[in-house]
């Protein structure tokens, strides 16, 4: 293994570790957070957070078997972070 | 230094930007008061953050396989999206009064996200939410 193979392979695993711990914090929020909004930002964080570990699988895998995974959860998150605000809006989804 | 070297270089680097950024976005959620300053954080990591490792895993796929620019889908999806659900948040923040009130608008009596209707003044008044 060369050593630009190494650095990347150290980086890979020190993005695998800050993205889990963001997601912690997020998951802390979700739990704490005193109003609405804030566990409406801290769920779509998740799921910006859940794409970010999807692809670097991928990266640590060297597939691109991911891409569809991740970009279904990308338009989920959008979606769901919409519905819910909307309901908090408007008592209603689709009026 | 062949073009393979440089590009694994490259997919580090980008490795490493979209980390800190996830990181600089939990920090910014956990440590930051008020609800309005709190999302201002995670924005970032919707778009740079992520952007940065899309960008890893499309150099990655260039270097080491055949090459793919389908993560560009998904950057360009997640630029599209973040504003609009940021926004749908904020006006969540402000329904549920958890932020400093907005000036009152010249013309009209109160916002349109504040505006209960005539119908409902009985539940806002009495805080008990009866279902429809």
């Amino acid at each position: 293994m060369t050593l630009a193979q190494e650095v990347m392979q150290w980086s890979l695993v020190a993005a695998f570790v800050c993205v889990a711990l963001s997601q912690l914090g997020a998951m802390v929020r979700l739990v704490i957070g005193p109003s609405t909004g804030d566990r409406i930002l801290a769920l779509d964080t998740m799921v910006v957070n859940a794409i970010g570990l999807i692809v670097l699988l991928g990266v640590a895998q060297g597939t691109g078997i991911y891409f569809e995974a991740s970009l279904i959860i990308a338009m989920l998150g959008f979606v769901s972070t919409v519905a819910y605000a909307r309901f908090v809006l408007r008592g209603d989804i689709i009026e | 230094m062949t073009l393979a070297v440089i590009g694994t270089y490259a997919v580090a680097f980008c490795l490493v930007v979209g980390a800190f950024f996830a990181l600089v976005a939990a920090i910014g959620l956990l440590k930051l008061n008020g609800s309005m300053t709190r999302l201002h954080a995670p924005t970032k990591v919707g778009t740079v953050g992520i952007g940065a490792l899309l960008l890893a895993s499309m150099i990655h796929s260039y270097v080491y396989a055949e090459g793919s620019m389908h993560e560009l889908l998904i950057i360009a999806f997640l630029f599209v999206t973040a504003p609009i659900s940021a926004n749908f948040i904020a006006k969540v923040n402000i329904h549920k009064r958890a932020c400093d009130m907005p000036p009152s608008p010249r013309q009209d009596k109160t916002w349109s996200t504040l505006n209960v209707p005539e119908a409902d003044l009985e539940i806002e008044e009495t805080g008990t939410d009866q279902p429809r």
